[in-house]
């Protein structure tokens, strides 16, 4: 019987787990879906600005509105000390966020960024921020956080008005996890 | 030549075996086929009392039997039993008994492997029903899995959860594995694709919707695996993954998955509905391709079940009409099937009672399903009772009133023995009143606003919700009339016929009744007149 059957099986069970494997590659390609789209909001990583290329749109003013949030169980006090900027395209603009951590003991924090509309996530740089890494925050102590970012000229002439937010999550566990591992 | 063959047989074990190891080691497809539907009525027997526990809490507005977390365990399990533990065995149950007799086939083409199959399901369903006796409850987060709830916040049973999808999805794959092979190699001569039966036709597709789907979602289980167990973030936030990925996996799989739970129950209608109405089958052809476009369809329209989650503009259209694309082939079956009834001789025995429910049913079910295809309007119905009036409409008089009618049809061909007539007319006739008196105000109570997987509601749904839980009880209770009328039938039926049903057509009218254990040892000649109905 096996013989008879043995080509459709092999390729069946080929298709099987080649499908397997292709549910684990959607993780990259969502991934890459969304850094092309600004699906979910997402912004790119520390973006170069460069003064000399830079052109600034004096045409148009955008608004800019922050939006700082804890994730449910982060005890940390976290807020942008600017709630809401108005700037040129092009042109690089710096605000501040404050954190605190109240508890006694040692944690690690990591602020996850989203832009909204969604049309806007590609053309919104970021030169430096906070969330471009993780944060050790002693028991008591308190940081200002700068970030910097400006937006492309490229962007849409209809978005008139951009929230970028921030959720900030503990993740004392995670890290800790990470360290123990062998390989880490 | 022929003697020699038989007295080398006489040498081997060639009936069924005795006892309990009949069932333990048959290889046999009908055993086999017995075994998955005997699972699937336990288990919609398990999964229905989880209904009408359900049904019992929203029967008034307020708190009255069951804690909210039970009620989330009561959702959650209600579903995963009803389509992974209820339709699927019974589907690949009706697969085992027909597309053998149907194709002219001796047997399964991998009968070990179909042994295994089955016998994967018990402890894969006894793990599923186990975590509700664990510490902390059993899977409290709805059928879909959503992480994070269903990783960060799920409670500890969740990885036997896990396990017990693993393993209905490893029994699934086996089982299409081997349905596959069977419909590929073991067809009898003459046999030719376009001649298949139409419920062969139907499960072949469905084999393949399985096989590519079913890995995707042991992927994706065992990404929530290894984010609760092993601190990877696959759809953790915090650690750099999305849980709004989640959904888009789940539903890569979710989508053709539903297509699978109501395509062998298409192939069954379109058996039934031309035996009883003394015509052949209107459309052969265009009803193999709309199968075939439904299947390909189903895995480009996923996202429609997430509109509310946010995409661009363009993504939200394309999911919109490719989803409304699927109303086309859907609509050319459904005019096929009423066609093939107009102005045949039509007799309403309890199969085509089903039958003739199903297509309409269904098609108030499709209909919902168009107006949840619009986007705008899916922001306010999403996640509401008009969802659950949908797929209940499509999966409980679309592909369970599928099964009944398969039961009726085919059991005095299975045992050799009629069922009692007035018995089956009882059972349509009150499931038939039960499921709208359950399903039909829902649409209403979602329209209102009623949100579900809740288990309390505003005072203004209180009709509507009394309504719905007296159906249901009805729908409930009316099933043990079939367990009743199939367990006197296999006892004291009349016998039945070989033909059973004076306009049925295929080759497994052509066996006696009951069929030998051994059917199609010789390949059977292939005429036109029973090559399709």
């Amino acid at each position: 019987m096996a013989g008879r059957h043995g080509n459709t099986v092999t390729k069946l069970v080929l298709l099987g787990v080649g499908m397997f494997g292709f549910a684990f590659a959607l993780v990259p390609l969502y991934d890459l879906l969304c850094d092309v789209t600004g699906l979910g909001g997402r912004t790119g990583g520390a973006y170069a600005y460069e003064p000399a290329k830079a052109e600034v749109d004096t045409s148009r003013l955008v608004k800019v509105n922050f939006v700082a949030n804890t994730n449910d169980g982060m005890p940390w006090q976290f807020w942008g000390e600017t709630p809401t900027v108005r700037v040129h395209p092009g042109e690089l603009t710096e605000v501040k966020f404050y954190v605190k951590n109240p508890t006694d003991r040692a944690m690690v924090g990591q602020a996850v960024p989203s832009v909204a509309p969604n049309a806007a996530a590609e053309h919104f740089h970021k030169t430096e921020c906070f969330c471009f890494e993780r944060q050790i925050l002693q028991p008591g102590e308190e940081l200002e956080m700068p970030m910097r970012f400006f937006l492309a000229p490229e962007l849409p002439k209809y978005v008139q008005s951009v929230s970028l937010s921030y959720s900030l999550f503990d993740i004392t566990e995670l890290a800790a996890a990470e360290r123990t591992r062998p390989e880490a | 030549m022929s003697a020699v063959i038989e007295t080398h047989h006489d040498d081997h074990h060639h009936g069924p075996g005795k006892g309990i190891t009949r069932w333990l080691f048959t290889t046999n497809h009908k055993d086999i086929g017995t075994l998955y539907l005997w699972f699937s009525f336990i288990m919609f027997l398990v999964g229905g009392a989880m209904a009408l526990v359900i049904r019992a809490e929203l029967f008034q507005p307020g708190l009255q039997f069951v804690h909210p977390e039970f009620f989330n365990q009561m959702t959650t399990n209600h579903g995963l039993i009803m389509v992974f533990g209820v339709i699927m065995p019974a589907m690949v149950g009706l697969a085992n008994w027909q597309v053998p007799m149907m194709i002219g086939a001796p047997d399964m083409a991998l009968p070990r492997l179909n042994n295994l199959s089955f016998w994967i399901l018990p402890f894969a369903g006894g793990l599923l029903v186990s975590t509700l006796f664990m510490d902390g409850g059993g899977p409290n987060f709805g059928w879909t899995f959503y992480a994070p709830l269903s990783t960060t916040y799920a409670p500890p049973s969740t990885t036997f959860f896990i396990f017990a999808v693993h393993l209905l999805g490893a029994s699934s794959i086996m089982g299409s594995i081997n349905i596959i092979a069977t419909i590929l190699n073991l067809r009898a001569p003459g046999m030719t694709l376009m001649k298949m039966p139409l419920f062969v036709w139907t499960w072949l597709i469905t084999a393949y919707l399985l096989l590519a789907v079913m890995p995707v979602l042991a992927g994706a289980v065992t990404m929530m695996l290894f984010d609760i167990h092993f601190h990877t973030s696959f759809f953790n936030a915090a650690g750099g993954g999305d849980p709004v990925m989640f959904q888009h996996v789940f539903w890569f799989f979710g989508h053709p998955e539903v297509y699978i739970l109501i395509l062998p129950a298409f192939g069954v209608v379109s058996q039934i509905i031309p035996t009883f109405a003394r015509k052949p089958l209107f459309g052969y052809d265009s009803m193999v391709y709309a199968v075939a476009s439904i299947a390909f369809l189903s895995f480009i329209v996923w996202a429609h079940h997430m509109f509310t989650v946010g995409m661009p503009l363009a993504g939200q259209l394309f999911f919109m009409y490719a989803t409304m694309l699927i109303a086309i082939p859907t609509g050319v079956k459904v005019f096929n099937w009423v066609s093939t009834m107009w102005r045949g001789s039509m007799t309403f025995e309890t199969p085509m009672l089903f039958a003739i429910a199903f297509v309409v049913l269904f098609t108030i079910g499709g209909f919902s399903g168009l107006m949840l295809a619009i986007t705008p309007v899916d922001f306010q119905y999403h996640d509401t009772y008009f969802v659950v009036a949908h797929f209940h409409y499509v999966l409980v008089p679309g592909a369970v009133f599928g099964i009944f009618a398969a039961v009726y049809y085919w059991l005095p061909k299975w045992c050799g023995r009629m069922y009692d007539e007035a018995m089956g007319r009882l059972h349509f006739w009150l499931s038939f009143i039960g499921v709208n008196l359950t399903f039909f105000p829902q649409h209403f109570s979602g329209l209102a606003g009623m949100p579900r997987r809740i288990p309390d509601y505003s005072i203004q749904f209180a009709d509507f919700n009394m309504w719905s839980s007296i159906g249901a009880f009805i729908f409930g209770f009316s099933q043990l009339i079939l367990l009743y009328t199939v367990i006197k039938t296999i006892k004291s039926g009349e016998p039945a016929s070989d033909r059973v049903w004076d306009g049925a057509h295929g080759l497994e009218w052509t066996l006696p009744s009951p069929p030998p254990y051994h059917s199609f040892t010789h390949p059977p000649v292939v005429t036109d007149a029973e090559a399709h109905s």
